[in-house]
């Protein structure tokens, strides 16, 4: 059970200030989802909390202790990063992929511990990539690979989980998968925090949601709270139709409105 | 020394026993082989005990060549394997990165000006600073995201570069043997080498097969690429500096004593690859024991040809290898497209 939290996170990217004066507490158990425009800081904030990026002001803890300067292997094993659109650069069997996510806890992934087995097994079973674990990963299709590796990051089984558009290649039926694991993850106690652009998928889920706009924190809250006509408006320059159904939020975008924010 | 030692273990496999066995016999074969003729059995016993004048051929003239072949080719084949992990992609080799031309450009330099005799310390650090500066210059100019595509071009560009630097001196050499003997040993070649540059080699080869093999567990994270590899924990700029530093000493210190041999760090680690799961930390060991037998080999092959003078290995190497390098290409068009190095 760890909290993130970021305190006047200040990112830059060559010139360009990516993050400016981010404030935000991450709850360990919660899905939190991010949204924003592109370009408005999503992954830079996600690297960021990850330690994979030095901010240039301010700071980002876990559970108080500074996130930079924490030994990169007790780092590692408290936060699991999956980029957007990984690739998997030799055809290395789907099993070997999802091992690599025990390196942190010193484990090679022909020589696993138990525990690392069975976390390789679980995590294999939890992204529904059982099936499949004999066959190379260059020959995978892209909703399969996706699902490989995140079975990679929850293999490592660490209290945070950052995870970039998880369900960007995903036809419905694992787009919905991937969104329940990620979900049961955060029940089980983990700090779970994913970027994604479907606006009704993740007002199904999120527990929270983060609007990120041009580098600022657009507004942080409950999908009801967040997911306004207003707040549309002002951080994706788009009239939209957010009504309640039986399923939850629905947010249907309009129009793009005529002057962008 | 941990990582060196779980490397070495998890290299104790039937394949590195098999590999070994071949150099064991192609090492033989290459005491065996020149135009004194010797018996493998003779040129075992020469070897260990005094045999006389077979001794000293075996000793003074093949044992050097048959050392010098097989740590070459060792050198290549890892530092090979070990790039083409860390880009991530199969047709890497030093050659991308114009370190041998760059090399070959600062031993003739030193060669040149007449610093020193072809058999001083100062030959293979001239071209490992060379290979060095070759290698800063691609990642330079290339950047450290480049695409296959733009690093080829970069390094190509300063391999071309390199070229026209040791042309240059070539062309303004004024003296016609000097310039003979710079065309040949640019060639590549083992011939007439002696126990000297094999202690000249030696510590080099021993010094970047460190620094590679340091490197190699965190080459497995580097699968899923740099982001994820520095999410597991790897110092991706430490295996990078160890990775690429390793390869240009190697380099380097390999077209010192040898010249210019290219194409053995490319093929070398495609041969071995299926064998070990296409695990880029376990192809390492492997790849380098390959490299030793196709050069040894080759290095035989060059004195068994019927022809006047000796086919230099370094055009035995390229006949070889560029017909494979290109059917590498083919066979990975689509991919190659758009893989970033």
């Amino acid at each position: 059970m760890k909290r993130l939290v970021a305190t006047s996170l200040t990112v830059d990217l060559g010139r360009r200030r990516a993050l400016a004066t981010v404030d935000l507490t991450l709850e360990p158990g919660r899905l939190t989802v991010i949204v924003g425009p592109n370009g408005a800081g999503k992954t830079t904030l996600l690297r960021a909390l990850a330690g994979l990026v030095a901010p240039v002001g301010g700071d980002v803890t876990l559970d108080g202790e500074p996130v930079r300067w924490m030994r990169t292997s007790e780092r590692a094993r408290s936060i699991a990063y999956l980029p957007q659109g990984g690739t998997i650069a030799w055809p290395l069997p789907v099993r070997n992929v999802v091992a690599l996510g025990r390196l942190p806890h010193g484990e090679r992934p022909d020589s696993l511990s138990d525990s690392g087995r069975k976390a390789v097994a679980e995590a294999m079973a939890a992204a529904d990539v059982t099936g499949f674990e004999d066959r190379p990963a260059t020959e995978l299709s892209g909703g399969e690979r996706a699902r490989v590796l995140l079975a990679r990051a929850l293999a490592t089984k660490a209290p945070v989980l950052l995870v970039d558009e998880p369900v960007a290649a995903l036809d419905p039926r694992h787009e919905l998968t991937v969104l329940q694991v990620l979900k049961a993850h955060a029940a089980a106690g983990a700090n779970v925090v994913a970027i994604m652009h479907n606006l009704t998928l993740a007002a199904r889920f999120a527990d929270d949601i983060v609007v990120l706009d041009r580098g600022r924190i657009g507004a942080h809250g409950t999908p009801e709270d967040v997911f306004t006509e207003a707040q549309l408006a002002a951080s994706f320059g788009i009239s939209a139709h957010v009504s309640r159904e039986a399923g939850g939020l629905v947010v249907v975008a309009e129009n793009p409105l005529a002057e962008a924010p | 020394m941990r990582n060196l030692i779980w490397l070495m273990s998890r290299s104790l496999t039937p394949l590195t026993f098999g590999l070994a066995a071949l150099l064991a016999i192609l090492a033989i074969a290459s005491l065996a082989i020149g135009p004194a003729p010797i018996s493998p059995w003779l040129a075992a016993k020469a070897l260990v005990s005094d045999q006389g004048s077979a001794s000293i051929v075996v000793r003074e003239i093949r044992l050097p060549r048959t050392l010098l072949a097989l740590l070459v080719g060792w050198i290549f084949g890892l530092t090979g394997a070990s790039l083409q992990g860390l880009l991530r992609n199969p047709l890497a080799d030093t050659a991308v990165f114009g370190a041998p031309q760059a090399a070959a450009l600062g031993a003739v330099a030193v060669l040149y000006f007449g610093l020193v005799g072809a058999l001083s310390w100062t030959l293979p650090v001239a071209a490992i600073v060379g290979a060095l500066l070759s290698v800063t210059l691609v990642v330079t100019v290339a950047g450290r995201n480049a695409t296959v595509v733009v690093l080829v071009l970069t390094g190509l560009a300063v391999g071309s570069l390199a070229v026209a630097g040791t042309a240059l001196a070539i062309s303004l050499s004024p003296n016609p043997f000097a310039v003979t003997e710079i065309v040949f040993w640019l060639l590549g070649s083992f011939e007439d080498r002696s126990g000297v540059h094999v202690m000249l080699v030696l510590p080099f080869i021993v010094a970047a097969s460190l620094m590679v093999l340091a490197a190699a567990p965190g080459l497995r994270a580097l699968a899923l690429g740099e982001e994820t590899a520095k999410s597991l924990g790897v110092n991706v700029p430490l295996l990078r500096l160890l990775i690429v530093g390793g390869a240009a000493i190697g380099t380097g210190a390999s077209v010192a004593v040898a010249g210019s041999i290219g194409f053995v760090g490319l093929v070398a680690p495609h041969l071995v690859r299926p064998f070990v799961g296409y695990d880029p930390a376990r192809t390492l060991v492997p790849a380098g024991l390959t490299g030793a037998v196709l050069l040894l080999a080759a290095d035989c092959a060059v004195r068994l040809i019927p022809s006047g003078v000796e086919v230099k290995i370094g055009v035995l190497t390229a006949l070889l290898g560029v017909p494979f390098f290109l059917w590498v290409i083919a066979k990975r068009k689509a991919e190659l497209a758009e893989t970033p190095a």
